[in-house]
């Protein structure tokens, strides 16, 4: 792990080999460390240390950038002479802003809680390794057998640039997931947080037990049709993550955005409100871009109405001139751009779902009020059909059931599903708690489960 | 300091900390990524990497270290916590760890290439990218344009406790360019000459001149303006002709992750799934038609795909392993740790790691359908074709964690009716059942038609891996396929 005074220290060296007006650098690193099981067995157990350097330099309005994984005085000078190199050639981009100042940069908000834990950077192989033996054994408990992962964590990352910006985070995250398998069903749960005291392993595994158990039997194949659908936090993120890079600034200036000619107008139902907020205390993740800007709370939707796109610097400045500028809503850098350069623009990347006051249900009650309907903890293989409707289609996963006069009766086969995450979002009858979620489809975020009428199953596979 | 010194202390200090089994890789790779988009250059970044990871059996489990400081202090650290993590593995295992035999292996082997890639003038392939969306935003409609070129060389040093010292050198060359029309409602694309960047192989900077980017770049964009006035593509069963590079998804998807053992014996059940080839179907399942022959081929004598290498990182020879022959379902890919689990006492050789901070893990090679014996061109098996529709380049692709059931979209389709191509559909998708898909194949066109396309972007495993992947295929023809269920509501 490296300090922000040693970043310092490189890009001072690093400013000396180069010639370009501009240089900025980005360093991230750390020590990752992951216990892989299956057949109740630890059978990959893997750790890895690294720090990567990358460099950027900016010459008369055209930029590139180069990375190595070294940090000695000829590693430095290679990885500025292929930047250099690699913006030397181009043609001169009027839209590039120079690299940016202390001086312009929008303020913290607020200052989020400490998201680096030492009880998480010192775990060990063997505490890992403990872990794993008490999900392995309520496998035995159960006479099923278990797969998954324990992961532990600690990284930084910092950005310096010859303005003066410097931003530095750091972080420890642990990880467990866990599928549960029998021969006719399984069950699945996972947990993330920067504080491994947070993760319940006997307690995931229960969980992830009970549902293997409940669906044990041979599962029953409903007929694909529209289903009222309850998604646990999982599934749920799974699917809305795959509208949130439409809410950058780039995607609508390239008229990729399922957002454009919508922005204002009563796309959802009116009890979606969708915030960005790198600040939020379930939150992971740097407070910075990719060009050092704080990143700035967003509301994104409000009542069903998108309102605001996120930006990076130079998009910002791209909208207010662009013919779009009318009706986007706020219009500045709001610290949501990756590393330039780069095609992807900006992304929101800190969700945060409310649920309407008062009007929250547990999962117990979106099922005790289902009388026919389909309960999903886990969604798979997601992907984009049409992107304007945004269909999208992907399969259940590790514990589908039947709900039946307000409880669940059955596992049942699951389903391929092809369904407009539009008309999902118009649906919600009811939505929980939001909590902390993590899937594998999308990147993390706190999200409720969510009740949500006429989804579209449209084929059954073979379990 | 040489690369074999470096390795020895590892080798070294796993075997004074009782280590059974170690072997070492130390990856030295450069890359380069060039994209425009819409007249600009979007992406211009290099970028290299260089570190050791170090693999050892200890109490008869597995551990795994890897640093990017290759000085004797931090070489011998990792090798320590490699041996300390591989005992900790050992307290949860129910089963005992045993590894096909090998010989010990020396080479030396680089892809065969013509132009060093990084060799070539960057002002050049800028220029190159810059005329291909020049003529893609000549096409009035077109609102976004994206052309890139990537590069990469791939170094790496094997060595083993058991006597193995292997140097291999592998570049990869990909381009291509995605073109996208906005109007109305809808969102048309199309790319060139593959979906998701282009194509991809072991080759050189030739590559580039072979796919004639610029010369395709108008036809391709028309396309996608056209795709506005189509008509959605009917939903009912049609006979399928499908272009060779959806074919090598198809065969990506539905046969080549389904083959990987691991998946088969549940080490990916938390992850990437399982699969439904379950180990008493070898030999015994009909996977496919008559016609249906499938190879995993990772040997040179297969092409310049993704998946060829002279060993892989195991250090087991490249292979070509019969998988699916004459219909019939005759092979895994293996690993020194499974083979055993379907009676073979020796691995197929498909262990791959991503780069020096990953382990090595079962892994596509060139999983690739043998062309037609008999000449046939795709304007013989359209004009054999009374009633159907030809669908290609994909557009977005699903398959459930036992690899059953499937859903594919393409990007572009034409009706076929009397023998012939007629109008043009949009949106079109296929569905189905893995085994009920490839038994209703009937017709495959011959080896002149035949492309060994690259995956470059296969996920799997935790910690995630990317790798890249190669599938040869021909255009082939499917009776009675689920069509248009994407579209349904």
């Amino acid at each position: 792990m490296l300090t922000p005074d040693q970043t310092q220290s490189i890009f001072d060296r690093l400013k000396k080999f180069s010639s370009a007006g501009e240089v900025e650098l980005i360093i991230t690193g750390g020590r990752f460390a992951l216990t892989r099981f299956a057949n109740n067995t630890i059978h990959q157990n893997v750790a890895e240390e690294t720090a990567v350097v990358s460099v950027r330099t900016q010459i008369d309005g055209k930029t590139a950038r180069a990375t190595t994984n070294k940090t000695d005085d000829d590693s430095l000078r290679r990885a500025i002479q292929s930047a250099e190199q690699l913006t030397q050639v181009q043609e001169p981009d009027p839209d590039l802003l120079p690299m940016a100042k202390p001086s312009e940069l929008p303020a913290r908000q607020t200052n989020a809680p400490s998201r680096h834990f030492d009880s998480t950077a010192r775990i060990t192989p063997q505490e890992r390794a403990a872990g794993v033996g008490k999900i392995v054994d309520i496998a035995k408990k159960n006479n099923i057998v278990t797969a998954g992962i324990f992961s532990t964590s600690e990284s930084f990352e910092a950005i310096v640039n010859s303005k003066g910006v410097n931003a530095f985070h750091k972080q420890t995250l642990a990880e467990i997931s866990i599928t549960m398998l029998a021969d006719d069903s399984s069950g699945w749960q996972k947990f993330n947080s920067p504080d491994v005291a947070n993760l319940r392993p006997e307690l995931l595994a229960d969980i992830a037990a009970r549902k293997t158990r409940e669906s044990t039997k041979p599962p029953q194949e409903l007929a694909p049709g529209k289903y009222t659908v309850i998604l646990e936090p999982s599934a749920a993120l799974d699917l809305v993550g795959f509208m949130f890079y439409d809410f950058g600034a780039q995607a609508m200036l390239d008229e990729r955005s399922f957002l454009n000619k919508r922005m204002q107008t009563q796309l959802f139902g009116s009890n979606i409100t969708i915030h960005e907020d790198a600040y939020h205390p379930l939150q992971s993740g740097a407070q910075f871009d990719g060009e050092g800007i704080p990143r700035q709370r967003v509301a994104l939707v409000e009542g069903g109405v998108p309102k605001n796109l996120v930006y990076s610097r130079g998009n910002a400045t791209r909208m207010k001139s662009s013919e779009l500028a009318t009706g986007v809503g706020n219009i500045a850098p709001t610290g949501h751009g990756f590393p330039l350069p780069n095609e992807m623009g900006d992304a929101p990347m800190n969700i945060v779902f409310s649920a309407p006051a008062n009007s929250t249900k547990t999962l117990d009650e979106m099922i005790s009020s289902t009388e026919r309907g389909v309960l999903v903890t886990r969604c798979w293989y997601i992907r984009e059909v049409e992107p304007y409707d945004k269909i999208l289609t992907g399969m259940t996963r590790d514990g589908t059931f039947l709900v039946e006069n307000g409880k669940v009766k059955a596992g049942i086969r699951n389903f391929r599903f092809n369904q407009s995450l539009v008309e999902m979002l118009r649906n919600v009858e009811f939505m929980g708690t939001p909590v902390r979620a993590s899937g594998e489809e999308a990147f993390d975020m706190v999200v409720p489960a969510m009740k949500v009428r006429d989804f579209n199953f449209t084929e059954v596979t073979k379990f | 300091m040489s690369m074999k010194e470096i390795a020895s202390w590892a080798l070294n200090t796993a075997e004074q900390r009782s280590a059974s089994y170690c072997d070492v890789r130390i990856v030295d790779e450069r890359s380069r990524a060039l994209m425009t988009k819409n007249g600009k250059v979007a992406h211009a970044s290099d970028s290299e990497t260089l570190g050791i990871g170090i693999r050892v059996i200890a109490n008869g489990a597995w551990g795994f270290d890897s640093t990017d400081n290759l000085s004797r202090e931090s070489v011998d650290a990792a090798a320590a916590r490699a041996v300390e993590i591989a005992k900790a593995s050992a307290t949860v295992k129910n089963q005992v760890l045993v590894l096909a035999p090998e010989k010990a292996a020396v080479a030396d082997w680089t892809t065969p290439h013509q132009i060093d890639p990084f060799t070539t003038s960057l002002a050049e392939n800028l220029d190159l990218l810059a005329r291909v969306d020049e003529q893609l935003r000549k096409v009035e409609g077109i609102t976004l344009a994206e052309v890139n070129m990537n590069f990469r060389k791939y170094e790496q040093w094997f060595y083993s406790s058991e006597g193995s010292d292997i140097h291999q050198t592998r570049f990869v060359t990909g381009a291509g360019f995605d073109v996208y029309s906005f109007a109305g409602t809808e969102i048309q694309k199309r790319s060139y000459p593959n979906s998701f960047g282009g194509q991809y192989q072991n080759k050189g900077y030739e590559l580039v001149a072979e796919l004639d980017l610029l010369g395709n770049a108008r036809r391709v964009a028309e396309q996608a303006v056209a795709l506005h006035k189509a008509d959605q593509c009917p939903q009912r069963n049609f006979n399928l002709i499908l272009d060779s590079s959806q074919l090598g998804l198809q065969i990506h998807e539905s046969i080549g992750h389904p083959i990987e053992l691991d998946r088969v014996l549940g080490y990916e059940a938390n992850f990437a799934g399982m699969s439904f080839l379950t180990t008493e179907k070898l030999r015994k399942l009909k996977y496919g038609s008559d016609i249906v022959n499938v190879v995993a081929d990772a040997t040179q004598q297969h092409g310049p795909g993704l998946g060829t290498f002279a060993y892989d990182d195991e250090g087991v020879p490249a292979q070509s392993t019969p998988i699916i022959t004459n219909g019939q379902f005759t092979g895994y890919l293996t690993s020194r740790e499974t083979a055993h689990a379907i009676g073979e006492n020796r691995s197929n050789g498909t262990m791959r790691a991503e780069s020096w901070n990953r382990i090595p893990i079962i892994r596509m090679t060139n999983i690739s359908i043998l062309p037609g014996e008999k000449p046939l061109t795709f304007d013989q098996l359209v004009a054999g074709t009374d009633d159907g529709i030809f669908m290609q380049t994909n557009r977005s692709w699903s398959i459930d964690d036992k690899r059953y059931n499937f859903q594919f979209g393409c990007e572009i389709a034409w009706e076929i009716k009397g023998g012939k191509l007629g109008r043009m559909l949009k949106n079109p998708s296929y569905s189905g059942i893995t085994t009920e898909f490839w038994n209703s194949m009937d017709a495959i066109c011959s080896r002149d038609q035949w492309t060994l396309w690259g995956t470059p972007n296969c996920g799997k495993a935790q910690p995630m891996q990317t790798m890249g992947t190669g599938h040869g295929a021909s255009p082939a023809r499917f009776r009675n396929i689920k069509v248009g269920s994407a579209f349904k509501s």
